[in-house]
C-alpha cells in the first residue's frame, strides 16, 4: 500500500517535470478547443439566439469547451505511457518496487493535474465571452475538472495499455473520442434534440461531466428559469424523468473512473 | 549463501524455447558474465530474474527471494543497466536519478549526497543539470550504471553495458565496475558478446540457444581446450584439415575459410609440424586460446561480435548489387 503510494506520487511527479520541461505541449494542446469555440461559435451564434433567457450559444457552449479541454487532455495522457514504452523509461518505472497500481494511479494524477491546468487556463476567455466567473465558481470548478479528469485519464491509460506505437494509439484515440465528445452534449442541448440522439448521448458517460459544468456555470440562468426541474429543456440532461443535479452528475464520473483505472490497473499488470 | 540460485529455468514465447532449464548458482561478491550469441537467451535469463518476466517453468531466487512471489523484494535488492536505454532523455541527469531515488525510497538526508557522489563516480558531475537528450551514447551509459548504483543494490544487473561504446569507454565502464565490486561486495551479472570483456569476470557462462553448453572460470574453459591454439589457412583446406586429422589425430574446426585447432606446447609442436606437412599452406599462427575458441569449439561457429554481423552484411549487400547489374 505504501509502495503504490509513493509510486503514484513518483510517477505523477514525472509527469509534471515533462510537462514543465515540454512547453510546446502547453500551447498545441487549447489549438483544438479554442478551434471550435470561434467556428461553432461564430458560425452559429447569430442564428441560434438565445437558447435560455440571458444564456447564447457560445455562453453555452463554453463550460462545454472547458470539459471538452480536460478531457481530450486526460485521454491523451495515455500517450506518456506509450512513450515510455517506446523509448524504454517504462522498463525503469515496471521494475521499480512500487507496483502496477500506483504507476496507473501516478499517471493519471499527473496527466489529470496537467488537464486541469489547462482547463483552468480557458477561464481567461470568460470575459471575453461574457460569462461571469465568481471565485467560488473557481472554486467549486476545479475539484470537478480533478474527478473528471483523473477518471478519464483511466481511459488513455487503458488504451495504451494495450498499444505499443504513438501512432496506433492516436488512430484509436481519435477514433473513440471524437464521437464521445460529438455525442456528450458539447454542442446540443442534449434535452432538446430527437430521441434517437439524446438516447445515445445519455448512454455516453461523457455528457454528465459537461452537464455537471455546465450546471456550475450557467446554474443561475436556470435557476432564473424556475429551478432545475421547472421545464427547463436547453440546459440539464434528464433521465427517465429526472433531471441530473451536478451532484448526480459526478456520481457517474466518478463510477465511471473506478471502473476504467480499475480495468487499466488490471490490463497493465497482466502483460509482462 | 549464494545470491542468485536458478534452478530449470525456462521461458518459452509460443512455439520457441528462448531459455530452456538453466541451472546455475552465483555466488555473492562474484562478477558472473553470460555469454552468447544473438538471441542465445542472455536477456530473457536476465528479465526473469529481474521480475520483468514471468518464467514459463523452474525457479529462481535473487538475495533469497524468489522471483515469481516476492517480487518487490526482488526489485529492492537489484539494480538494473538494461541493453536498450531506459532514460528520460527530456529530464536531466539530475532528474533521472531524483526520479529514482524516489522510486526506490532513498531516505531524503541521503539522497541529494548520493547522486552526487555517483555523479562524481561516473564522472558526470559537470553535466547534472544538462538534459539526458545531449548526452553522448557513452555517458548515457554511465548514467545508467549511476542510477542503478543509487539504491545500494545487492546485485547489479549489466546486459552488454558496453555495446556500441569506444574501447576508451568501455575499459572506462569496466574500471568502475571492478573498482565497485572490491568496495561494495556488489554481485555482478553481466551479460556480453565481447569475448574481451568476458575475460573479466570471475566466472562465465557460455549459453547458446537457451542452453547453457558451458559454466567455469575464464582460466579453466580455456584450459580445457587444451593447449594453444593454431590457426592456418591452407591452399586446400579440406585436404589440409584431412591430413591435420590423420597425421595428427587432430580435430581442426574450418570456419571462414581459416582452419583452427588446439595442441599443447604448441611451440614446440609448430615446428615439427611444418618439418613434414604435405598441403600447401597459406598462412599460419599461434596463440593463447581465448573464450572465442571455447565458443567456436563449443558449438562448431564463431561467436557473432558487432563488427564481424556489419561487415558479412555488407558483402551480402555488395553481392545483391552486383546480381543486380
Ligand atoms: N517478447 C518476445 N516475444 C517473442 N520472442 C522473444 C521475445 N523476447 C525475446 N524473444 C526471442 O527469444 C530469443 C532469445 O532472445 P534474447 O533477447 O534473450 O537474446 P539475447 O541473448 O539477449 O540476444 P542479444 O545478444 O541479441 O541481445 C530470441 O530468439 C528472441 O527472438
Ligand atoms: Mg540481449
Amino acid at each position: 500500500m505504501a509502495d503504490t503510494f509513493r509510486g503514484m506520487w513518483v510517477v505523477a511527479y514525472r509527469e509534471l517535470l515533462r510537462f514543465i520541461s515540454e512547453r510546446s505541449r502547453i500551447f498545441s494542446s487549447f489549438a483544438m478547443p479554442l478551434l471550435f469555440l470561434v467556428i461553432f461559435g461564430a458560425g452559429f451564434n447569430r442564428i441560434i439566439g438565445s437558447l435560455t433567457p440571458g444564456v447564447n450559444f457560445i455562453q453555452f457552449m463554453y463550460p462545454g469547451i472547458i470539459a471538452m479541454t480536460v478531457l481530450t487532455n486526460s485521454v491523451m495522457s495515455g500517450l506518456s505511457v506509450v512513450w515510455d514504452r517506446e523509448f524504454g523509461f517504462l522498463k525503469e518505472i515496471l521494475v521499480a518496487p512500487i507496483g502496477r497500481s500506483g504507476i496507473v494511479l501516478g499517471k493519471a494524477v499527473g496527466s489529470a493535474a496537467v488537464a486541469v491546468m489547462q482547463g483552468i487556463i480557458m477561464l481567461v476567455l470568460a470575459p471575453i465571452l461574457g460569462v461571469s466567473l465568481t471565485p467560488l465558481l473557481v472554486v467549486k470548478l476545479i475539484p470537478m475538472l480533478i474527478l473528471i479528469s483523473v477518471s478519464l485519464s483511466g481511459l488513455g491509460i487503458l488504451i495504451a495499455s494495450r498499444m505499443r506505437s504513438q501512432q496506433s494509439f492516436q488512430i484509436i484515440v481519435q477514433i473513440i473520442i471524437f464521437p464521445l465528445i460529438f455525442l456528450s452534449g458539447v454542442f446540443f442541448p442534449v434535452n432538446s434534440v430527437p430521441t434517437w440522439l439524446a438516447v445515445i448521448s445519455k448512454i455516453n458517460p461523457l455528457t454528465y461531466g459537461v452537464d455537471a459544468i455546465r450546471q456550475l456555470f450557467l446554474g443561475r440562468e436556470i435557476a432564473a428559469m424556475g429551478g432545475a426541474m421547472g421545464g427547463n429543456f436547453a440546459i440539464g440532461v434528464t433521465v427517465f424523468g429526472h433531471t441530473m443535479t451536478i451532484i448526480e452528475d459526478m456520481l457517474i464520473v466518478v463510477i465511471l473512473g473506478v471502473i476504467l483505472l480499475s480495468t487499466a490497473a488490471w490490463s497493465f499488470s497482466r502483460q509482462e | 549463501m549464494n545470491i542468485i540460485e536458478v534452478e530449470g529455468l525456462s521461458k518459452n514465447f509460443g512455439h520457441l524455447v528462448a531459455v530452456d532449464k538453466v541451472d546455475f548458482q552465483v555466488a555473492e561478491g562474484e562478477i558472473f558474465g553470460f555469454l552468447g550469441p544473438n538471441g542465445a537467451g542472455k536477456t530473457t535469463t536476465i528479465n526473469m530474474l529481474c521480475t520483468l518476466l514471468t518464467p514459463t517453468g523452474g525457479r529462481a531466487t535473487v538475495n533469497g527471494y524468489d522471483v515469481v512471489r516476492q517480487r518487490s523484494e526482488v526489485r529492492r535488492s537489484i539494480g538494473l543497466v538494461f541493453q536498450e536505454p531506459t532514460l528520460d532523455e527530456y529530464l536531466t541527469a539530475e532528474q533521472n536519478l531524483r526520479f529514482h531515488a524516489y522510486a526506490y525510497k532513498i531516505p531524503g538526508e541521503i539522497r541529494e549526497k548520493r547522486i552526487s557522489e555517483l555523479l562524481d563516480l561516473v564522472e558526470l558531475s559537470d553535466r547534472r543539470k544538462s538534459k539526458v537528450r545531449t548526452f553522448s551514447g557513452g555517458m548515457k551509459r554511465r548514467l545508467e550504471i549511476a542510477r542503478g548504483l543509487l539504491h545500494s543494490p545487492r546485485v547489479l544487473f549489466l546486459d552488454e553495458p558496453t555495446l556500441g561504446l569506444d574501447p576508451q569507454t568501455r575499459r572506462h565502464i569496466w574500471d568502475y565496475v571492478l573498482a565497485l565490486r572490491k568496495q561494495h561486495s556488489l554481485t555482478i551479472f553481466l551479460t556480453t558478446h565481447y569475448m574481451d570483456e568476458a575475460e573479466n569476470c570471475d566466472r562465465i557462462t557460455i549459453i547458446d540457444q537457451g542452453h547453457i553448453i558451458a559454466l567455469d572460470t575464464p582460466d579453466k574453459l580455456k584450459d580445457a581446450l587444451g593447449g594453444d591454439v593454431i590457426t592456418l589457412k591452407a591452399q586446400d583446406n579440406n585436404a589440409a584439415v584431412l591430413e591435420l586429422k590423420e597425421k595428427y589425430s587432430l580435430s581442426p574446426v574450418i570456419e571462414n575459410g581459416t582452419i583452427t585447432f588446439s595442441v599443447p606446447q604448441g611451440e614446440k609442436f609448430l615446428p615439427k609440424m611444418m618439418g613434414n606437412f604435405q598441403s600447401p599452406l597459406v598462412s599460419i599462427s599461434l596463440r593463447r586460446p581465448t573464450l572465442d575458441d571455447v565458443f567456436l569449439k563449443l558449438t562448431g561457429r564463431a561467436i557473432r561480435e558487432e563488427g564481424a554481423g556489419i561487415k558479412e552484411l555488407a558483402m551480402k549487400v555488395r553481392a545483391m548489387r552486383g546480381h543486380g547489374r
